[in-house]
């Protein structure tokens, strides 16, 4: 297959970036969207052209460290599905593939289609955790959690991370990832202790960091690779709301 | 003291080993199952107000490296972790699948920490440490403790009770799971508590930092070097103990299961300065895998050992079969491993399932379009439990398959075929995590130490959790309370050479301005190991790889193409660093597996087998072989540590 494509090139966070055009040849259907790009790098550089930096790792769809909009859309075109997880026998023979990075103001471009995503991080210090020590933990079942209670916490806690919620907002709002991981821990015994502070702190993290607010656009469950729910977001709402009118200023966490 | 052994040349390129002084494991004395308790009970502490005088630096921030740096963090040291992803979320562990071996018995089907200590030594084929293992069953519960009290979602049953399932190499069902994305859970609960100690000041966490040396003061380990991936700065960082938590080297074959960026620079650079490594020929290949389909196939993707609960795994009895899979009728399939070994069947363990697919495509029977499949059937499994059953259990796994594919396993069978997948091998360490250099420290799937010659499934993520919230932190305040260590900054003269080593290789790199991408390097010698160095490995191969790579290492300095510059995000110098240090480990690797010349485990020397199996040589290898580098032309110096089974006794292993 051969395809037409349009990619953002960027050399570092302080220049001006810009589409530029290429051609992929010999693409084979059975080929990853990454191979793809890893075939057009090696074209490039049998050219002499430095290649496209994009960011990738583990391309089973788990890490969450590819990050690319394609043709407008978080992910690509396929439901539920991470980039390196699309393959080309999506696309149809000639198609232009327009693929940018990540856009928002909170994920500084570090080159080409990499992103700096390590807000993420910041939020998650700000209460994503059990505060646990390491040490002799009460045996573990002695905590008996309701099957289906434990299964809605999974389904929150399978987020990757990457930020495709943010990328697809147009307000580029980080409440789907904030909200996986409160409810997350709001669904499970162990999390109960801390969940008012966390949901205050990690809201007000989120703020900090620039992320948009949420005006129920649900752009976000549509590109999640994970499928994480909406319903989450109103359970954080909910979290926040009843935390916000019960608690006094959190303190640090620690 | 190195001394000639009286052993014949492996091979005329080779040449016999240089064997060292022999090496010991400083196990402590006493019955095995009381080595651990004897250890704590005689090991000296470091007290509160002293600890945050002590600066660790912890490379990898997957289950090993975040667990280590969250516990050390909050039991007070000054930590620094460093990691080469964008987050330290994204560490390979998160991809483990299937789940995390206990011997909680739960289920109360016999099992203890001795059956799982057997299962795993046996499961070794008696080539790992029998103190480690024993210390790695009796820890196996408290991780699961720990792990439910930091939040991560166990599957659990109606009652609220956590779920168990079976795995390879074991008659108990012993592993604790989330769904189909175990690792992801396990490492997003270590990551949560690594966050925690970061914003209570304890961890300074460094991202797309990338290890490229370690850095010796005075015959101790003192610090590394690091490359910034974003802005390209080579740094010094100084502390009291490095700990290496960098996972294995499984890419070496460049296709494999691993993620991407997994590389073997960090341990291989520890080599160079002086850490002995051990058993790199113990390299995993995985029998579950949906099989190679192309040219430019970038990964291996892994199907959860898991799946064999339910799948059957069959070829065609006959030669260049042509019809359809469900077309087979039941009397021209051969369900080999059921066949083969009617005990464990279709949960063999990893080596031996992955051979006997090997055998059976090599006898020209292997499905799908290049002949290297078997196929993976649920159709008696669906029978019998219904679709709903089998989409509850895996249905994650199932759509991917499709994904990559584009196959409905429900409907025909799935084909697999192994892939490399794990390091058994890797830096030699003594009972106490630590290498031959004091001061260095080695978790996880770097170090070599719980598994022999074969892990079994989901024991990986045990160890990574062991080594890092239980064991490190008594084993590291022990060496930091009995050793003294002068005070050293990081611009001793040490740090300033490693640095400057480091920025030369860099500019060496980027001023070859030759054809040939790093990438095009990497398949070659991909293909290379993987053809005489894979799952059967006979000295004519072996020889052949030992004279073919250092003629491809010369090509890659003359000929290897660094675009851009060194002060940048450049992701093509990043991957020239990598495959650098896999030309030259490849060597070490392919050494390793001719001079052991006997079969165990993974390791199959086609010379030594009976019936198909392997032919273990007690007599002659029963050893760890640590390896000491003395220059990157010439052959290394073999340590050998002795291994002495008396829990469990040296047995043949049998899966019949």
């Amino acid at each position: 297959m051969n395809f037409t494509l349009y990619i953002w090139r960027q050399r570092n966070a302080k220049s001006k970036g810009k589409m530029v055009r290429y051609r992929a040849t010999d693409i084979s259907p059975d080929m990853s969207f990454l191979e793809m790009l890893d075939k057009l790098n090696a074209d490039l550089a049998a050219a002499g052209e430095e290649p496209v930096a994009f960011d990738h790792d583990c391309r089973e769809g788990i890490c969450g460290t590819c990050s690319l909009v394609v043709n407008g859309v978080a992910h690509g075109p396929q439901r539920a599905t991470t980039v390196c997880q699309l393959h080309m026998r999506h696309f149809k023979e000639g198609q232009e593939i327009w693929i940018e990075p990540f856009r928002a103001r909170a994920f500084p471009i570090v080159r080409d289609l990499v992103v700096d995503r390590s807000a993420f991080d910041r939020i998650t210090q700000a209460g994503g955790f059990i505060s646990a020590n390491t040490g002799p933990a009460p045996d573990a079942n002695s905590l008996l959690v309701p099957k289906e209670e434990v299964s809605t916490a999974m389904s929150a806690a399978a987020c990757i991370g990457c930020g495709a919620c943010v990328a697809a907002c147009p307000n580029a709002s980080a409440m789907l990832f904030v909200a996986a991981k409160i409810s997350h821990l709001a669904h499970l015994p162990q999390g109960q202790p801390e969940r008012r502070r966390r949901a205050l702190s990690m809201v007000r993290a989120m703020d900090g960091e620039g992320f948009g607010n949420c005006t129920n656009h649900e752009e976000c469950e549509a590109v999640c690779p994970k499928e994480i729910s909406v319903r989450f977001i109103a359970e954080m709402n909910r979290d926040y709301l009843r935390a916000a009118l019960t608690t006094a200023e959190p303190e640090t966490a620690s | 003291m190195t001394a000639t052994a009286h052993v014949e040349a492996p091979s005329a390129v080779a040449g016999p080993p240089l064997v060292g002084s022999p090496l010991d494991g400083r196990a402590p004395s006493g019955p095995v199952e009381q080595k651990w308790e004897r250890f704590r009970r005689d090991m000296l502490l470091v007290s509160p107000a002293n600890k945050r005088k002590f600066t660790v630096i912890v490379v990898g921030s997957g289950l090993a490296g975040a667990s280590a740096a969250a516990t050390l963090g909050q039991l007070g040291y000054n930590v620094h972790c460093f990691c080469f992803q964008d987050s330290p979320r994204r560490a390979h562990s998160i991809a483990a699948q299937g789940g995390i071996n206990a011997a909680k018995n739960y289920t109360g089907d016999g099992d203890s920490v001795f059956r799982l200590f057997k299962d795993t030594v046996k499961g070794g084929d008696f080539r790992s440490r029998e103190s480690n293992v024993h210390r790695l069953a009796e820890i196996s519960a408290n991780i699961i403790d720990q792990c439910v009290a930091l939040g991560v979602p166990f599957d659990r049953e109606y009652s609220g009770y956590l779920a168990n399932r079976s795995f390879g190499g074991a008659q108990v069902s012993r592993t604790f799971y989330a769904r189909g994305q175990t690792g992801q859970q396990l490492l997003l609960g270590c990551y949560a508590a690594l966050s925690r100690q970061v914003a209570a000041g304890t961890v300074k966490m460094h991202t797309r930092m990338e290890m490229l040396d370690l850095v010796v003061v005075k015959g101790k380990a003192r610090g590394i070097i690091t490359r910034n991936l974003v802005t390209g700065k080579v740094e010094r960082w100084a502390g009291h103990a490095v700990l290496l938590c960098t996972g294995g080297y499984g890419p070496v074959f460049y296709l494999s299961t691993n993620a991407a960026g997994c590389n073997v620079t960090a341990t291989y650079r520890a080599y160079r300065r002086g850490a002995y490594f051990a058993n790199p020929c113990f390299t995993q290949i995985h029998p579950t895998c949906i099989p190679v389909h192309g040219d430019f196939q970038s990964k291996l993707t892994l199907m959860s050992e898991s799946l064999r609960n339910d799948g059957r795994v069959w070829v065609p009895k006959k030669e260049g079969e042509k019809r359809q899979p469900n077309d087979i009728p039941e009397e021209d399939r051969d369900y080999f491993l059921e066949r083969r070994y009617p005990t464990y069947g279709n949960l063999a363990p990893r080596d031996i399932s992955s051979r006997a697919a090997k055998q059976v495509c090599d006898e020209g029977r292997g499905v799908g379009p290049m002949g290297r499949g078997v196929y993976l059937d649920f159709r008696d499994a669906i029978k019998r439990l219904g679709r709903s059953a089998i989409e509850s259990r895996y249905g994650n796994l199932f759509e991917m398959y499709n994904r990559i594919t584009g196959d409905d396993g429900y409907a025909v069978p799935m084909r697999i075929y192994p892939a490399s997948h794990y390091a058994m091998g890797g830096l030699w360490v003594d009972y106490q995590l630590m290498s031959n250099l004091p001061g260095l420290f080695v978790l996880g799937e770097a170090n070599f130490s719980d598994h022999g010659a074969n892990r079994l499934g989901a024991s990986a993520l045990m160890q990574g959790l062991a080594d890092g919230f239980f064991v490190i932190s008594d084993c590291l305040g022990n060496y930091l309370a009995s050793t003294p260590l002068e005070p050293v900054k990081a611009d001793a003269p040490e740090f300033v050479e490693a640095q400057t080593e480091t920025n030369v290789r860099i500019d060496k790199l980027l001023s070859v301005n030759g054809k040939r991408t790093p990438d095009s390097f990497h398949r070659e010698l991909g293909q290379l190991l993987w053809d005489h160095c894979g799952m059967s490995r006979n000295a004519r191969g072996l020889a052949r790889v030992l004279e073919r790579v250092p003629e491809l290492r010369q090509e890659f300095w003359e000929n290897v193409q660094v675009l851009g510059h060194y002060d940048e995000y450049n992701i093509m110098l990043e991957r020239a660093l990598r495959v650098a240090d896999f030309m030259e480990f490849a060597d070490l690797l392919a050494y390793d597996a001719l001079v052991r010349d006997e079969s165990c485990g993974c390791h199959f020397r086609e010379e030594h087998q009976e019936d198909g199996e392997c032919r273990r040589d007690d007599e002659n290898f029963c050893h760890v072989a640590a390896w000491e580098f003395r220059g990157p032309d010439e052959r290394p110096v073999l340590h050998k540590e002795p291994l002495a089974f008396e829990a469990v006794g040296l047995a043949s292993r049998s899966y019949k």
